[in-house]
């Protein structure tokens, strides 16, 4: 089993490490050429539009503006003309998303991680089955998946003539442009984002720590709580992450299945680029207190993972 | 002396598949009790059903008088140590050490004590704080000996845990292990498919063979009264030739060799008919022609500690010999005609 390790380090010191170091910018460039072109040039021109001044129909007037800030954090009356207090219209919508947004990631998580388990712990041969069933919905376009949701939930729909017919309820319950119907798409539309990464993770797990936890007399929940969980945490981060952060801008289940009152995040920043109610900057600089605040929120936990290792 | 396991009649069968026909096996408390057998033979799985990973499909396990057979694993005064240790990989080395204790609800103080007690014990006391991941195989190999200890369980079972290990490490490991046992008074259930290992470690041993015990007893009677074929070939090297019983009086066989001489030996049966003989080579000397049985030299190899000779007797049957390489030893040459005599002990006859 003792195979030698290669060496990846230059062999013949000082020379080899300058050729290493020229060689590494062109091998580089694809990676600074995606990153540059997919990451920063959008981010950054974001950020550019969020302080410049809107054009009534859409599109930018190239003159620096702090409106789009003001108009999302300051208060100054229906005219203008009172004295400036916090707003709250939009923090509002924030909070509303967050907690939606959170909802969505617990429940994608309490029914992901036992159908993950359920998905790990098959033979092998038919783990893949699974899998493909849990990403066969995703070849159909998510607005498409969504808008059948509508047709589903509806008050003549197959849930509502079920529950009709089982006599469960009596009258048809009124689920579209709800809270629920919100919940309902998001946890929808995201549930695999959850299972697939922590598939992964329970698929790694050694099943004989779980054998040497029980041999230890560790009941199955403390094995559970004490020895697969902190095992497989960090697929079970990543799947928060993968459902929480597009939740949080998603526009698609809240305005198909929210109506006007459940409003969220994404529908907000959606609706500055529209046509008849554009105002760029003031979407850009949505997305720019959205994208500062998931990103406090990354470096939070990542702050708080390596205050963990440490110890 | 006192049984702490009592197998009774386990049968275990996967689907159509039997990986156990009806073993019955009684370990005495304090025993070093080894289960040894080839790959497949059902070793592992015998331990998993005393351990509780596995359902017994029939049969009892009695663990000092109490039936554990349908008890979940985690309410076995038993505690195990696997093949690939298993350390729990976020966890410290004393944390590991600890877990059983944990569970058992001892408090800080005394889990602390006691696991460290453990790691002094295995000579690990400065790597308690370190990730089993940060320990070489040996030492990984150690902390899952103390983390099994620890709890002070009735009985230990251990599933070839020096099988990962190099060999220096493996026969320092044996002695080790041996001296433990014999510390700690723990009944120790140990597997493994190296009969050198069983032989030198073990009180008693038990030879399988396809989901059948084959034969229980002393190193010594495993190796020198074997019962059948398979423990006299599996066990050391041996001669296996097929003879027939002229007479079988109590323990005493007389047999006729393929070549027409008679001897008297050690017997397994009492039926008579053609049974196989075994004869252990180092039991076999070289004399002049006239000693003993005749034979002619084929072959002289070279082992180092011992030389083979392989030599062939009047009538065709082949043999081999081992004799020590000793400083005023006479090699023969290939060809020489020489005289073998049997020592005390050297042929048994087998039930098969
Ligand atoms: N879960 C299972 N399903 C089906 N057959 C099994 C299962 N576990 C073990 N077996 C079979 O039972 C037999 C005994 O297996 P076991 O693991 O006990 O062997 P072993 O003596 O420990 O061998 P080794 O020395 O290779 O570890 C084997 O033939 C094996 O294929
Ligand atoms: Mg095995």
């Amino acid at each position: 089993m003792a195979a030698p390790t290669p060496t990846t380090a230059p062999d013949s010191g000082a020379s080899s490490d300058a050729t290493y170091r020229s060689a590494r910018v062109p091998l580089l460039l694809p990676t600074w050429l995606v990153i540059g072109f997919f990451l920063i040039l959008p981010v950054a021109l974001m950020a550019v539009y969020s302080f410049l001044t809107k054009e009534m129909r859409g599109g930018v007037i190239w003159e620096f503006s702090l409106a789009a800030y003001d108009q999302f954090f300051i208060n100054r009356g229906l005219f203008g003309d009172e004295p400036a207090s916090l707003e709250w219209t939009y923090i509002s919508v924030f909070g509303r998303s967050i907690a939606q947004a959170a909802t969505a990631t617990t429940l994608c998580l309490l029914i992901g991680f036992p159908t993950a388990w359920f998905i790990a712990t098959r033979a092998p041969a038919t783990r893949g089955v699974w899998l493909f069933l849990i990403t066969v919905p995703y070849w159909v376009n998510l607005l498409i998946r969504t808008v059948s949701l509508r047709f589903l939930i509806r008050e003549n729909g197959p849930l509502n003539d079920a529950l009709l017919g089982s006599g469960l309820i009596a009258e048809p319950l009124a689920l579209i442009n709800t809270n629920f119907a919100v919940q309902l798409g998001l946890f929808y539309s995201y549930l695999p984002f959850m299972v697939l990464p922590i598939y992964a993770a329970v698929e790694r797990y050694n099943f004989t720590l779980s054998e040497a936890a029980a041999d230890l007399y560790a009941s199955r929940w403390v094995t559970l709580r004490d020895i697969v969980l902190p095992i497989v945490k960090p697929g079970i981060i990543a799947g928060c992450l993968l459902v929480f952060i597009p939740s949080l801008g998603a526009f698609l289940a809240p305005n198909l299945l929210g109506g006007a009152k459940n409003f969220m995040i994404g529908s907000l920043i959606e609706e500055q680029f529209k046509r008849s109610l554009g105002n760029w900057p003031f979407g850009a600089a949505v997305s720019m207190i959205l994208m500062s605040l998931v990103l406090v929120l990354l470096l939070l936990y990542a702050r708080s993972m390596a205050r963990a290792e440490a110890r | 002396m006192q049984t702490a396991i009592d197998i009774r009649t386990v049968t275990k069968t996967y689907g159509t598949f039997t990986a156990l026909h009806g073993v019955s096996l009684s370990i005495m408390d304090n025993e070093f009790f080894t289960l040894l057998g080839p790959s497949g033979c059902g070793k592992t799985t015998l331990l998993r059903m005393i351990a509780g990973f596995e359902d017994v499909t029939k049969g009892d396990i009695l663990l000092f008088g109490q039936n554990i057979a349908a008890l979940d694993p985690n309410l076995r005064p038993v505690n195990t140590v696997f093949q690939q240790y298993a350390l729990f990989p976020h966890m410290s080395v004393i944390d590991n050490v600890a877990f059983g204790l944990k569970m058992k609800g001892f408090d800080l103080p005394t889990r602390r004590k006691r696991a460290g007690e453990m790691l002094d014990m295995v000579h690990l006391s400065s790597f308690a704080d370190r990730l089993p991941a940060q320990l070489s195989g040996g030492q990984q190999q150690r902390v899952a000996l103390a983390r099994a200890l620890a709890p002070q369980p009735k009985v230990l079972l251990l599933d070839e845990p020096l099988s990962a290990l190099d060999l220096k490490l493996r026969q320092a490991m044996r002695m080790e292990l041996k001296q433990l046992q014999q510390d700690t008074g723990i009944t120790f259930i140990f597997v493994t498919h190296d009969q050198e290992e069983a032989l030198t470690m073990s009180n008693r041993i038990a030879v399988m063979s396809a989901g059948h015990v084959q034969q229980i007893g002393t190193p010594r009677d495993i190796y020198e009264s074997p019962v059948n074929r398979f423990v006299a070939d599996f066990i050391g090297e041996t001669n296996l030739l097929e003879v027939e019983v002229a007479s079988i009086t109590g323990d005493l066989a007389q047999v006729i060799l393929p070549g027409g001489h008679s001897i008297t030996c050690s017997t397994a049966t009492h039926d008579p008919g053609r049974h196989h003989l075994s004869i252990r080579p180092e039991r076999l000397t070289l004399g002049p022609v006239g000693t003993g049985l005749e034979a002619t030299v084929d072959q002289v190899i070279y082992l180092g500690t011992d030389l083979q000779v392989l030599v062939r007797l009047d009538g065709g049957t082949p043999l081999q010999i081992r004799i020590q390489n000793a400083a005023r030893i006479e090699v023969p040459e290939p060809g020489t005609r020489i005289g073998l005599q049997l020592e005390e002990g050297a042929a048994r006859l087998l039930a098969d």
